[in-house]
């Protein structure tokens, strides 16, 4: 009967050194305060200067997803009193954003489809009011004011939380390919509203919509969206209206609540910022970005499959996150590597471990030159891949090459032929019964001679070889 | 330091122009340290009759003032070295309370220094205090000011006009050489005119507004007050000039205003708006009429113009300016600075408290017109209105500077009125700067020096400029001071 | 303009109006409001609004680090402060 509609607001939070409109530092984590300089604490008589960078990224932002770049866009103020916001505005783009329209494609099951931006603006971030510190108290930390934010708005076009997340997670990965946002998503440089209605089904009509706020992970946007589809399914079912609002999703209870009308009851009172002029878009700098532009995901995913012949699955996964895309072509460099296997091997046993130690590509302890090398001795035979696992964990845990693990622990596979023959005969001589029943159809027996070879050359046997030898040999 | 070597007497220091007193510093006639002592000592003994100082900084100046002294021993002197002077409070001052006239900002210390102060410094300067003010700016009379009202040097039953009435007053009075203010929609010209003195508002854009505390940001500009055309133009050469801290100033190279202002006079066309005239007092107009006859025999050329939607100046000024204060006021709010409430029951109440005990009647009716202009609904009919008058003013003035070079009438349409005349009167108040604002919004320099008296008190000429032609004004403003004498004139209370 | 709005937009500005004041704020409201209706008089239709004096662009700033902590300065007569934190009361949302 209902049919739900849902657009975004993301906040990325811009890697720039300094802030938008000030020179103090835009690092995480710093001690409370320490960061918020004059202009950032609103002093009286200091006025914001634009940082050169910002735009840089924005301009970037929008040259990637295909928009328009605005000459001549405005900052305005957004005027509300909270103690996180120091001056009593949050110097924002209203009338004329940096960047107007523009879009992504999104992938899901299987199928295609592609979501329009409505725009993205420069803003501001507000600092943090901290109100678990103090019994009768908020505390107010104001090192994130004034870090630089692009806040990307999609139009009304996913249908449900599985595409929400995919979009969320494509503009994820943009913007961490375009190098303009660390995308950390715990610190918060990468945050996310929802605005979610419903509507009846093939009807062009939108319902009333509730904004749900910050949302901070994946999960919890597949969640909060699901939940409050069903919220709002429960009240138009049973003939009642969706009050438009803001709510806050709650991860502990699954659930969403209202932060009480307050936000809709106010009035922003935007008006042109004063202090700042209109931004001149340079077309020479248009002309370099666009000139130095790294491949984007989409790119990238087509030479994946055309170049290396991955199935569309593995590429999608290696695409997603630019550093582990590079990861992979690093492996592979000049050598002969097989695509596909180096691809699985990325996919099952380091993402694997990865995930296990929350490590990201930049911190992965084995470097994809080690990893190349481990890779060849498999090709080559050396080792098993089962004896790689082996070593690769052992790599990963004390970032050691793979060749001194190797020839420390002594566990060069042997595939010398003459040396294989020895050992092959003289566990048939030594297990005469064994063999007669194998020769009288009890095959399953191979398996008990593989294991007495194995146990003999202490593991190093090369299965292959050692499988053709006993094949052969109890034929007899 | 020994000060039997100077030579030059002290007891006549106050009526010597920055541009004498310079030369007497650097020919080693007089000391900073006596002539700050000699002027800190006049505004102790003077002062309580006027009210218009906030505060001395008799310590920090003394200081600075010795520093200086040794510097010149050395045989380093800096361009204006050693010479006292008063900033208007609504300027930062590191070390030093800045108040802006408000309770608001009764204890607040600047931990840094506006640029205007910090070019000062740098030039030499030795702050002796902080003048009186409208608080926040916002007044034509300072009878706003938290800290009292100031008087007319000239009678101090007279108001002396606002928001620089304290700048204008002191240097009248000649407690002070000279000294800064700033100008929104007459701030300096205004009080220039009712107290007798010069005082000149440059280009928007001409001097940097970093630490100027903001009352409407894309109107305000500093400037200066000083006795001549001269001093005038020796000050603003070393406040202009682009600052990478204001993103809003120029980087128009600043001409040496001093040479500029002293070239051999040329001829000039100068524009009279006839709606400047229409309906202006008798006695105003007279006074002013003579000096166009004085002007005119010594080589102007007037003409007649029109600047028809200047009269709606003060109707688009009374949008753009609270608008825009209602924003910029909005971070007093007790949180990080200022007055901040006792015994608040939540962050509400501790806002509105706090705000509402820190601010004056004045300032609270600008917030609210200036909030209700922005608010949804009346966005169009009054700020984007407003800002449209001021597109029409501002394409008149174009025109007009393409036949004239200057713009000459009366800086104010009276002479000063009484304290109290006009303080139940909004209204009444804001048409005080009917012949000041269009300048404002449209960016436009302009100056205001004494052109004679009515009802002995001081009257003053407006000198309006194209955008960076403050050299043209200066130069009129100088000549014309070179053929008149009511830049001399001196108020008794101001003595020998 | 009335009462209500009054009460609307004080509360926008934060700005406490006592009952016996609101008259009086209204009274001098309108007459600005008058005052300022006068510009009604001009067509502006096809004007652009103006919203800076000088037609410049925007300066751009270099992206650096040129200010470090300066927090006990900025705290120094500040004694609703703990621990480098300013102190509001509890919010509530």
């Amino acid at each position: 009967m209902w049919e739900s509609v849902i657009g975004l607001e993301i906040h990325v939070q811009l890697n720039t050194k300094s802030k938008i409109f000030s020179p103090a530092s835009t690092d995480f984590g710093a001690p409370q305060n320490t960061q918020a300089c004059a202009i950032d604490l609103g002093m009286p008589g200091v006025l914001p200067v634009l940082n050169e960078e910002a735009v840089i990224m924005a301009v970037k932002f929008g040259i990637a997803v295909g928009s328009d770049i605005l000459d001549n866009s405005i900052f305005a103020r957004k005027n509300y009193f909270y103690p996180d916001l120091p001056k009593g505005y949050q110097i924002s783009q209203y009338e004329i954003p940096i960047v107007s329209g523009g879009c992504m494609e999104i992938i899901t099951n299987g199928k295609s489809k592609t979501i329009n931006l409505t725009r993205a603006h420069l803003e501001e971030d507000a600092g943090k009011s901290i109100h678990d510190l103090y019994p009768n108290e908020s505390a107010i930390d104001l090192n994130r004011a004034g870090t630089p934010l692009i806040e990307i708005v999609s139009e009304p076009e996913m249908a449900n939380a599985e595409e929400a997340v995919q979009y969320l997670k494509n503009i994820h990965s943009l913007v961490r390919y375009l190098g303009i946002s660390d995308g950390n998503m715990q610190e918060g440089s990468f945050r996310c509203d929802a605005n979610i209605s419903l509507k009846k089904k093939g009807s062009d009509i939108l319902g009333t919509r509730a904004e749900i706020k910050n949302i901070n992970s994946f999960k919890y946007v597949e969640s909060a969206i699901n939940h409050e589809i069903e919220r709002q399914t429960l009240i138009l079912d049973r003939g009642d209206k969706v009050t438009q609002e803001t709510r806050l999703y709650d991860p502990s209870k699954n659930e969403t609540r209202s932060m009480r009308s307050k936000v809709e009851a106010n009035d922003y009172r935007y008006f042109p910022d004063p202090d700042l002029l209109p931004i001149s878009i340079d077309q020479d700098l248009i002309k370099s970005i666009k000139d130095n532009m790294p491949e984007l995901p989409s790119a990238k995913k087509t030479r994946f499959i055309d170049q290396y012949g991955l199935n569309e699955y593995d590429t999608i996964i290696l695409v997603s996150d630019r550093d582990l895309s590079e990861y992979f072509e690093n492996v592979l460099e000049d050598s002969n590597l097989n695509p596909k296997m180096t691809a699985n091997w990325i996919i099952t046993e380091v993402l694997a471990l990865a995930k296990k130690t929350y490590l990201s590509v930049k911190d992965y302890p084995v470097t994809s030159d080690n990893l190349r090398d481990l890779l060849l001795y498999v090709m080559d035979e050396t080792i098993s891949s089962k004896q790689a696992k082996e070593v690769f964990e052992r790599m990963w845990e004390n970032k050691e090459n793979p060749r001194d693990i190797i020839e420390n622990e002594g566990m060069k596979q042997i595939s010398d032929i003459n040396e294989l023959d020895k050992i092959v005969d003289n566990i048939i001589k030594n297990n005469y019964k064994s063999v007669k029943e194998y020769q009288s159809g009890k095959d399953k027996l191979l398996g008990f001679f593989v294991g007495q070879v194995m146990k003999e050359t202490k593991g190093q046997g090369n299965p292959k070889i050692v499988n053709q030898l006993l094949k052969e040999k109890l034929k007899k | 330091m020994d000060t039997i070597k100077f030579q030059r007497s002290l007891t006549n220091m106050h009526n010597k122009t920055v541009s004498e007193l310079k030369k007497y510093i650097k020919e080693k006639e007089i000391s900073s340290l006596e002539l700050t002592k000699h002027f800190i000592d006049r505004v102790k003994n003077i002062d309580t009759q006027l009210n218009s100082f906030v505060s001395i900084t008799e310590e920090y100046a003394i200081t600075q003032a010795k520093k200086i002294d040794l510097e010149i021993s050395k045989g380093e002197v800096r361009p204006l070295a050693g010479i006292p002077l008063a900033q208007k409070d609504i300027f930062c001052t590191k070390d030093l309370k800045t108040t802006c006239g408000s309770r608001m900002l009764e204890n607040f210390i600047s931990p840094y220094d506006a640029t205007v102060v910090e070019k000062l410094n740098h030039a030499g300067m030795v702050i002796i205090g902080k003048t009186n003010m409208d608080e926040f700016a916002m007044g034509s009379s300072n009878e706003t000011s938290y800290f009292g009202e100031v008087k007319n040097p000239w009678n101090t039953e007279y108001v002396p006009g606002g928001s620089s009435g304290g700048s204008a007053a002191s240097v009248a009075a000649r407690l002070v050489p000279c000294s800064t203010g700033t100008d929104t929609g007459g701030s300096i010209r205004q009080p220039a005119s009712l107290t007798g003195v010069c005082g000149i508002k440059p280009t928007y854009g001409r001097v940097s507004r970093y630490g100027m505390i903001a009352f409407a940001s894309s109107l305000d500009q500093a400037g200066v007050f000083t006795r001549t055309a001269e001093d005038c133009a020796i000050l603003l050469t070393h406040i202009s000039g682009y600052d990478p801290k204001d993103s809003t100033s120029s980087r128009k190279e600043v001409p040496d205003y001093e040479k500029e202002c002293k070239k051999k006079f040329t001829n000039m066309v100068i524009g009279i708006p006839t709606e400047f005239l229409d309906g202006l007092d008798d006695e105003v107009k007279e006074v002013f009429e003579e000096n166009v006859k004085v002007l005119e025999k010594n080589g102007c050329t007037f003409k007649n113009i029109s600047l028809q939607s200047s009269k709606l100046g003060v109707s688009a000024y009374q949008v753009v300016a609270p608008a825009e204060c209602s924003s910029n006021l909005s971070r007093f709010d007790g949180v990080r600075f200022g007055h901040r409430a006792d015994s608040v029951k939540n962050i509400d109440d501790l806002y509105k408290k706090s705000r509402s005990e820190g601010f004056g009647q004045e300032v609270k009716r600008r917030i609210l017109i200036g909030t209700y202009a922005l608010s949804a609904g009346y966005y169009d009919a009054y700020y984007l209105k407003a800002q449209k008058i001021r597109k029409v003013i501002s394409n008149e003035f174009e025109q007009a500077f393409k036949e004239v070079d200057l713009i000459l009438g009366p800086t104010a349409p009276d002479c000063a009125f009484k304290l109290g005349e006009k303080t139940n009167d909004p209204i009444a108040m804001y048409l005080s700067d009917v012949f000041t604002v269009s300048t404002n919004l449209a960016g436009l320099p302009a100056m205001s020096l004494p052109m004679g008296f009515k009802n002995n008190l001081p009257l003053g000429l407006q000198i309006i400029g194209n955008h960076f032609d403050e050299s043209k004004i200066l130069s009129l403003a100088h000549h014309y001071q070179q053929i008149t004498d009511w830049h001399l004139k001196k108020p008794e209370i101001s003595g020998d | 303009m009335n009462k209500e709005t009054i009460i609307k937009i004080s509360d926008l500005a934060k700005i406490d109006i006592k009952d016996d004041q609101i008259d009086d704020i209204l009274t001098s409201l309108e007459k600005i409001l008058n005052l300022v209706d006068e510009m009604n008089s001009v067509d502006t239709d096809n004007v652009t609004p103006m919203s800076h004096p000088l037609n410049l662009k925007q300066e751009l700033r270099k992206d650096e680090i040129k200010v470090f902590n300066e927090r006990e300065l900025f705290q120094k007569n500040n004694e609703h402060t703990d621990n480098g934190y300013y102190k509001v009361p509890k919010i509530i949302d």
